[in-house]
């Protein structure tokens, strides 16, 4: 699996593009297996860098959304509210929310695809 | 993201198969409930009893009346506590004349097979833990039969469910075929020597031959949501050592009429007085998953009780779960309150088996 350039990672396994629209990564979706419920939160949140902002679950487990950075919810993709196995098939694609990003210099701290591509493949030797 | 994640690596047995040769949850539980699906469930315990007094043994020990079984025949029954608590739930066979096996769960079997052998001392029989020399795989769905009867000489059509035999398997002679299961479907366990070569073997031949039937690989995944459709007990969740057979729910099972058994006494006070809590099946109203733990609230938001399993039901395609609560509570059609992340969420008490399978025409 190569990660798409155009967006920085986090170790908890989110992605974010630099207009601040967030989603999970395709080794998250591969980890949890069939996703069956996103919750996520309502626009006008604030949320922080490294808090929950939403929980994903699978059939078999729920996991916590962290929040990349911290900004303010403009928009929520509604359409996982109905069909979250989107996410499964295209975890890149299937975005969960956008931010406006309350300060961009938190985004240098997050990870490039090819360093996150590399924690996965650690990760997943252990 | 991240720890939630991380124990599931620690399996030594795979929760799902991947989706590139038909795994995921959701596919391994259709195709069980659709077609066929196969388990290495060699994990399970098996423990042996043999002797003249082998069946006194059996009753001794087990909640179950093994005296009505027939050779070739099995039932579910429980090994219990004086108490009237689980020690597990067990299947037992009825292997032959004074012959039987009872197959136990993995996470009990050193605990199972102590509690067997010390509370079996006073008969004259032998007590045998097996565990080790089986390979047991699950053939489950109602295409299990067509698919295991291209693989052995024994007439399956002929074995009822809940019976056994015995028959030619993959080229292994006398192999034991038991129509029993874990998934609330029709579907066959067989037992084949542990010897990894032999049962890489089998495993591939049993594929190979499902083919044409669509037969998926299936894990522990699906086999708990499987199992929890049917209402069928997990140790440490519906049953354990601190619940009784009556909150269970588990009476039909247990053969007070029989004249003694270890825990029947204190069932009996027990039955003389009121219950404590009961098991119950919950369907989620508002959107929501019940997980195993989560705490039950009244309407009122009180807290009443907690969740033994809760999953979303891949066949049925709803949010289901089993829960401990106040039988004043336990009505068909109450509304109750699931716990999940600090708020309240409805769900309604519904009739269980949530699914149970259709009947052959």
């Amino acid at each position: 699996m190569s990660y798409p350039t155009d967006r920085r990672y986090t170790k908890e396994h989110e992605w974010i593009t630099p207009d601040g629209t967030i989603g999970i990564t395709h080794h998250a979706q591969e980890a949890l297996g069939d996703i069956v419920f996103v919750d996520l939160p309502k626009v006008g949140t604030e949320i922080t860098a490294g808090k929950t902002l939403g929980t994903v679950e699978s059939v078999k487990a729920v996991s916590d959304i962290y929040a990349p950075v911290s900004g303010t919810v403009t928009s929520v993709n509604g359409e996982l509210a109905t069909a979250p196995e989107k996410v499964n098939k295209d975890a890149h694609g299937a975005w969960m929310l956008k931010i406006t990003v309350k300060n961009p210099a938190e985004m240098n701290a997050l990870l490039s695809s090819a360093d996150y591509e590399k924690f996965v493949s650690e990760e997943a030797g252990h | 993201m991240g720890a939630k994640m991380v124990e599931f690596n620690g399996w030594d047995m795979p929760v799902e198969y991947p989706a590139s040769i038909g795994g995921g949850i959701i596919a391994e539980h259709t195709a069980v409930r659709t077609g066929v699906g196969i388990f290495d469930v060699s994990h399970m315990g098996d423990i042996r009893l043999s002797g003249p007094e082998a069946l006194a043994a059996v009753q001794h020990i087990s909640m179950n009346d093994a005296s009505r079984l027939a050779a070739g025949q099995a039932q579910y029954s429980a090994l219990l506590y004086p108490q009237g608590t689980f020690v597990d739930d067990v299947i037992v066979h009825r292997l032959g004349e004074e012959d039987y096996l009872l197959v136990i769960n993995a996470g009990t079997r050193e605990k199972d097979f102590n509690w067997v052998r010390d509370n079996t001392r006073q008969f004259g029989c032998k007590v045998e833990h097996l565990s080790d020399d089986f390979t047991q795989i699950a053939i489950q769905g109602p295409k299990a039969v067509n698919l295991l009867q291209k693989l052995t000489d024994a007439d399956l059509s002929g074995v009822k469910f809940y019976w056994i035999t015995r028959g030619t398997l993959c080229g292994l002679k006398d192999i034991l075929i038991g129509r029993t299961g874990y998934t609330a479907e029709d579907g066959f366990e067989i037992y084949i020597p542990a010897d990894e070569a032999i049962s890489a073997r089998v495993w591939n031949e049993i594929l190979a031959a499902g083919k044409e039937f669509g037969v998926v690989p299936c894990g522990l995944g699906a086999r708990n949501t499987l199992r929890l459709e049917g209402k069928l007990p997990l140790y440490g969740h519906e049953i354990s050592d601190t619940i009784n057979v009556w909150e269970a729910g588990l009476d039909r099972f247990c053969k007070m009429e029989k004249r003694e058994f270890i825990g029947r006494e204190a069932l009996e006070k027990a039955h003389a007085g009121d219950l404590r809590k009961t098991l119950i099946g919950l369907e989620m109203i508002d959107r929501g998953i019940a997980r195993d733990g989560y705490k039950i609230l009244d309407s009122a938001g009180r807290e009443i009780g907690y969740v033994t399993s809760g999953s979303p039901a891949p066949f049925l395609k709803k949010n289901i779960a089993l829960a401990y609560v106040p039988p004043q509570h336990a009505a068909i059609g109450t509304t109750l309150l699931v716990e999940i992340r600090g708020q309240g969420v409805k769900a309604q008490v519904v009739p269980t088996p949530f699914y149970k399978r259709p009947k052959k025409p």
